[in-house]
């Protein structure tokens, strides 16, 4: 009976003002939240995609207006191991300066009961009220397994609610009784497992509780072990993956190409259009050079974007992404990390700031650093724009086999260069400044799902609204900034000379300009001149606003009609001479691959490892490792003949 | 006759186990039991990764990825199904 006293809230309130939702990595709780609150936080089907707390309230439909809802970050146990699991734990404590949660909805997938059930006894030793959400009920029923909701809740003595989080099923169900009273009565099962004192005790009740209910166990998933076999297939398997890859790259290039065509037509007109229609005064010239053309040279990558988190987010939530982390396990373990850190590496090819934050689930300091250094050599999507306007000015079109061409090839090296870059360092890193035995590793790897499209469309537009909010901040800023930069010290136009002779002639005299020689002896072994440095020292901003800077150049050097390409590569026999050589513009393109030129991800580096010192660490040697290997690229096509 | 679950992924074995004993003490192979790998669970081989390690479980319904490393430290006999 003092289990009875201790574990009961000592004044229940009438109505939860917070409530908690707990549960194993992957059981669904973002899914739920999302469902609860209204919100549309990011759920993946893989482990580990909440690192943080996040808050929302609960939708007023279900009778209650001031109830908030926390989803903490997938724990297996409340004995935590890395940062996003002590996280979690402190949440139900009540750290933060915040007193602990009211109640706290435990997480369970139904597909695997018996495995959810102890983390529910742990939360119910804390002496909060509990319920349970069981989730996923939609595929216990397919694949043959029953349980009694009534017995289940029975034997607890808690709330049980079945719930398909995706479809909204038992949402209402869920919402009603986390709004409503919350007064639950463990029963004295449920406070016998809590006091377990061991996993194996902990399991042992959890057996025994559904030992108690009707319950059908599910079968197999066959689907997945179908799949399985044929995408874990050592042949075929590593076959599918590298033809899968290839192809979405080459697509990049075939498909998006004549949407961002089109956009970029329409950016072009409305500059010519607004010089047309305005009177010719700086200002016209600031918005139709410096933002319209500058912020619309990055804004026409907007299909190319769309393209890549599609696949991205479907891989993600089909389940492939943990069966990848599951093949390169060894890789990984060659480097000496482990899978975790391969899962904050594949975020980064998105955006290496998620990724970073993602290494809050590396338990070992030394692995989670290691990570957090070399994850910016991922092929995030703001090189995308830089690398295709580069190839597609530089490299042939010309097929190799297939549907494949030298720019889809050129593409899919450029995203190895960047992978083994980034394991590579970890290897040297591990092996010295970072030395440390390698923690053990498991992965759950879930069942595959077939994705809901709208919940891919969603995800995508979300990324494309931050692709565009970029656009209309960071870059815009910087490409103003430049325009000033490209456009001062004003000089009086020369009557002798025509309209694009004086346009260059304020440019050659320009601030930027003599910016970009006092920085030629450094990049003059790759033979990159003034206008390229400007671009780099611009793309310390963000990687984008290289290609902002140069469509600014463009629009004061570059003749009617011809692209911007042109002005890169040259025209031909006769006409402009090529900005760059295809030797330099190929170290160019290296060059970006490894250097460091991101702000965000140097502050969200110095915010997740407490001061200056690993961010300028990694800003040196990245950019150090790109100099020379884009010289040494220079060198080797130059010796080619490329 | 107890082996180990590396032993097993070795041999390529599916048939139905029940897990012995995790060795070891201390925060790691405590996890390895919190996260299901307790004496008397049963459990089953199913595959290796294309490139040998690490190996695939399926245990209490799930599927579970373990290295050879951690796979050592379980302790397994057979069961006859």
């Amino acid at each position: 009976m003092t289990a009875l006293v201790r574990l009961r809230p000592s004044v229940p309130p009438k109505r939860p003002g917070r409530v908690a939702i707990l549960g194993a990595p992957n059981s669904g709780k973002t899914t739920l939240f999302n469902a609860l609150t209204g919100h549309r936080a990011k759920a993946g089907n893989y482990p580990g995609v909440t690192v943080d707390r996040r808050e929302g309230d609960l939708q007023r439909r279900f009778g209650a207006d001031d109830v908030r809802l926390i989803d903490l970050p997938g724990v297996y146990s409340l004995q935590p191991q890395s940062e996003d699991e002590t996280v979690a734990v402190q949440v139900l404590a009540g750290g933060f300066g915040e007193a602990p949660p009211d109640g706290v909805v435990v997480v369970v997938d139904s597909t695997t009961i018996e495995r959810g059930l102890p983390l529910l006894a742990e939360a119910a030793g804390l002496g909060l009220p509990v319920c349970v959400a069981l989730t996923m009920i939609d595929e216990l029923k397919a694949r043959h397994g029953e349980i009694d909701l009534k017995e289940l809740e029975e034997e607890l003595g808690v709330p049980v609610v079945g719930v398909v989080g995706n479809r909204g099923l038992g949402i209402d169900d869920l919402g009603t009784l986390v709004s409503s009273s919350w007064d639950w009565t463990p029963s004295p099962g449920l406070l016998h497992g809590a006091e377990a004192k061991t996993p194996e005790d902990r399991f042992g009740w959890a057996s025994d509780v559904l030992g108690a209910c009707r319950r059908q166990a599910p079968e197999p998933n066959r689907w997945t072990r179908r799949l399985d076999r044929f995408l874990l297939h050592p042949a075929i398997g590593s076959a599918v993956f590298l033809a899968f890859v290839a192809f979405f790259f080459q697509a990049i290039f075939t498909w998006a190409t004549p949407a961002m065509d089109f956009l970029s037509g329409f950016m072009d007109g409305l500059a010519d259009r607004v010089l047309a229609t305005l009177p010719d005064t700086a200002l016209t010239r600031l918005l139709a050079d410096g933002v319209i053309r500058g912020v619309g040279a990055v804004i026409v990558f907007l299909p190319q974007i769309v393209l890549l988190f599609t696949v991205i987010l479907f891989l993600e939530a089909c389940g492939y992404m943990a069966r990848a982390a599951f093949v390169v396990d060894r890789v990984m373990g060659w480097v000496g990390l482990e899978g975790r850190c391969f899962i904050a590496l594949l975020s980064s090819y998105a955006c290496a700031v998620p990724g970073i934050m993602a290494t809050r689930t590396i338990p070992s300091p030394r692995d989670r650093l290691t990570t957090i250094l070399v994850a910016p050599f991922a092929t995030c999507s703001a090189r995308l724009p830089v690398y295709i306007l580069l190839i597609a000015a530089f490299i042939p079109a010309d097929p190799v086999f297939g549907p494949f061409t030298w720019q889809g090839l050129t593409l899919t090296g450029l995203y190895f260069l960047g992978t083994g870059a980034a394991l590579l360092s970890a290897a040297v890193f591990k092996r010295g400044l970072l030395r440390g035995a390698t923690l053990p590793f498991y992965l759950e790897l879930p069942p595959y799902r077939l994705p809901r499209p709208s919940d891919i469309a969603l995800g995508v537009w979300d990324r494309a609204k931050l692709f565009l909010r970029r656009a209309g901040t960071i870059i815009l800023a910087a490409s103003v900034v430049l325009w000033f930069l490209l456009n001062l010290p004003r000089r009086p136009a020369d009557p002798q000379l025509s309209v694009t002779e004086n346009q260059r002639a304020v440019l050659e005299g320009s601030y930027a300009a003599s910016a970009g020689r006092l920085l030629e002896p450094v990049f003059a072994p790759m033979d990159f001149d003034w206008r390229i440095n400007v671009g780099l020292v611009a793309s310390q901003a963000a990687r984008e606003v290289m290609v902002a800077t140069l469509a600014q150049i463009y629009a004061h050097e570059g003749e009617d009609g011809e692209g911007l390409g042109v002005l890169l590569a040259g025209s031909g026999e006769g006409g402009a001479p090529p900005l760059l050589s295809r030797p330099s513009a190929l170290a160019l393109l290296v060059y970006f691959a490894f250097a460091m030129q991101c702000m965000s991800t140097l502050a969200v580096i110095r915010r997740e490892t407490g001061g200056w010192r690993w961010p300028a660490f990694t800003f040196a040697y990245m950019n150090g490792l790109a100099w020379l290997s884009a010289w040494l690229t220079f060198v080797l096509a130059s010796a080619a003949g490329a | 006759m107890d082996r180990t679950l590396a032993d097993v992924a070795d041999a390529s074995d599916e048939r139905l186990l029940e897990i012995a004993e995790v060795t070891g003490t201390g925060a790691d192979s405590r996890r390895l039991r919190e996260i299901g790998f307790c004496a008397g669970a049963p459990i089953r081989f199913v595959r290796r990764a294309p490139l040998g390690d690490p190996a695939m479980y399926e245990l209490r319904g799930a599927l579970l990825s373990l290295r050879r490393s951690e796979a050592r430290r379980i302790r397994v006999h057979r069961v006859a199904e």
